[in-house]
């Protein structure tokens, strides 16, 4: 079944890669062990000045994102029953965690809609981690028009831009393991749209539940 | 060019040691310094136009703004510049400060501790802190490092130009431009020992003028400028009134790095690395030890 339509696909790709060469280019102006990372990339100067404007492609992609996914995203109370399980979800023990006699699948238990909690987290450190990411760094982009008396926006960007950069970072790390290594299945729905219904219904009970029950309704 | 004949002792952005350090003898190079007496300086920019004469600046246009100030701020191609202030002080006696205003060249730059390019900005042994332009990738960061707000973007190629304080004339054992055309004798360069020694004595001589002549001239507050918070500069001035340095156009009475700065250059990296080491080591041990999900199974039709 289609879990990605086309569109939300494209924006996809549009957040990964622009993310991922903010985040080389980043990296080398972050550290200078890193530094070859620009030259690899067409040296300093250019890195410096592709990296605002891809970034305005992360943060358009991401309030695109926003804008699509945003009912999709909103923490639920079945969301809070998830946490109780997120130790065992991170174990890959969802199935024993569970008292024997309650239900039979972790999904019957806490079912999760078109996204878990764990990606609604992710959605939103990305998302307003993206936003500082974006203020601060028109901010840096030009420092030289911020007057004298307002220099405190640049010296808190200085500080901010990586701080948000960090724990983006830690959330993108995390997503790429989780989308490409752990959940078999993931990864090709990000790229071709599709997953198999048992996939579905096991990840996602409620949204394969939301799908079929508006697809018999239209039938 | 400067660096030819400068030794560099640090560099911006750079990793590891500094090529050449401790290699040649008499490492011990005395530190240079300019030091400008405000009590002398009859503000007439000859200073100005020995920096643009020497450095083959191109032109900057100059604003009028009723006072003697050539323009608002120094710029990509204007590094020196006389502060013009009107002071009236407690006893109702006006005031001309002036200031020459340009890099103070301080001993811990915060250009160069902003600075993420490799040799972009350089220190040298002399205590000369030097922009070199072909390493400049244009960010920025040295404006928001430095707490004089000196750094200028040039807006065409993107680099970020300032005083050299002459380094390619110090290089050969010539005095900065801007002290060779002084007429007043305001300016002085020498070693920052000697500098020093003749700043405190003009200002001790000010003030004793001050007490002897119970107030008629001379300065009571008079003193030299030689923050600590940046490891001293070299550039000092002799201050009419030390104790408030704001009077002349702005000069910081404490500068120091911005705390933000030091806090993302030294804290936030050390524990940002060690996060992003930590992280991928920490998701491979999460690989081999719990593995990927396993299939999802079919579920048996007829549910609860």
């Amino acid at each position: 079944m289609l879990r990605y339509n086309f569109s939300e696909r494209v924006m996809h790709c549009f957040a990964a890669f622009s993310y991922i060469y903010c985040l080389l280019t980043g990296l080398a102006f972050w550290s200078p062990s890193l530094f070859w990372i620009a030259v690899l990339l067409g040296g300093g100067s250019t890195s410096r000045m592709l990296h605002p404007w891809v970034g305005l492609v992360y943060a358009a992609s991401v309030i695109y994102m926003l804008s699509i996914w945003k009912k999709d995203m909103l923490i639920t109370d079945l969301d809070r029953r998830w946490t109780k399980f997120i130790g065992a979800y991170v174990r890959n023990e969802e199935e024993e965690a569970l008292p024997e006699h309650a239900v039979r699948s972790f999904q019957q238990f806490a079912p999760v809609d078109r996204f878990n909690l764990g990606q609604k987290y992710l959605f939103w450190l990305l998302f307003w981690g993206g936003i500082v990411l974006l203020l601060t760094g028109i901010v840096l982009w030009f420092s030289e028009y911020i007057p004298w008396s307002l220099r405190f926006l640049r010296l808190a960007s200085v500080i901010l831009h990586p701080i948000a950069f960090l724990i983006t970072l830690g959330g993108f790390i995390i997503h790429v393991y989780m989308g490409t290594a752990v959940e078999r299945g993931s990864f090709n729905s990000v790229i071709h749209g599709y997953v198999s219904e048992t996939w579905a219904r096991h990840y996602h009970r409620l949204w394969v539940d939301r799908i079929i029950g508006n697809a018999n309704s239209k039938k | 060019m400067s660096q030819a004949s400068l030794r560099i002792q640090k560099i911006s952005g750079h990793e590891g040691s500094v090529s050449g350090a401790g290699m040649a003898r008499d490492v011990e190079e005395k530190h240079v310094c300019k030091m400008v007496d405000t009590t002398t300086c009859i503000g007439c920019k000859a200073c100005e136009i020995a920096c643009q004469e020497w450095n083959d600046l191109p032109f900057a246009s100059t604003s009028f703004e009723n006072t003697h100030q050539t323009m608002a701020n120094t710029d990509w191609n204007f590094w020196n510049l006389i502060r013009f202030n009107e002071h009236t002080n407690e006893d109702g006696k006006l005031m001309w400060l002036m200031r020459k205003d340009q890099c103070m060249h301080c001993a811990e730059p915060g250009c160069l501790e902003a600075c993420p390019a490799d040799g972009a900005i350089v220190q040298y042994s002399n205590g000369i802190v030097d922009f070199q332009s072909e390493n400049c990738i244009g960010c920025g960061y040295c404006i928001s490092g430095c707490p004089f707000n000196i750094p200028k973007f040039h807006p065409a190629t993107h680099k970020v130009h300032k005083c050299t304080l002459c380094s390619d004339r110090v290089a050969q054992n010539l005095e900065p431009a801007c002290i060779k055309a002084c007429p007043t004798g305001c300016l002085h360069f020498g070693t920052k020992d000697d500098m020093l020694f003749q700043a405190n004595q003009r200002a001790k001589q000010l003030r004793d003028d001050y007490a002897e002549s119970k107030g008629l001239y001379g300065f009571a507050k008079a003193g030299v400028y030689d923050p600590p918070g940046v490891g001293g500069t070299s550039v000092i001035y002799v201050l009419h009134d030390a104790t408030n340095p704001e009077l002349y156009g702005g000069l910081p009475k404490d500068p120091h790095i911005p705390w933000t700065v030091k806090l993302w250059k030294h804290p936030l990296k050390w524990v940002g690395n060690v996060a992003i080491v930590g992280g991928l080591v920490g998701i491979f041990v999460h690989y081999l030890r719990y593995g990927p999900k396993p299939e999802p199974k079919e579920e048996p039709k007829g549910g609860h």
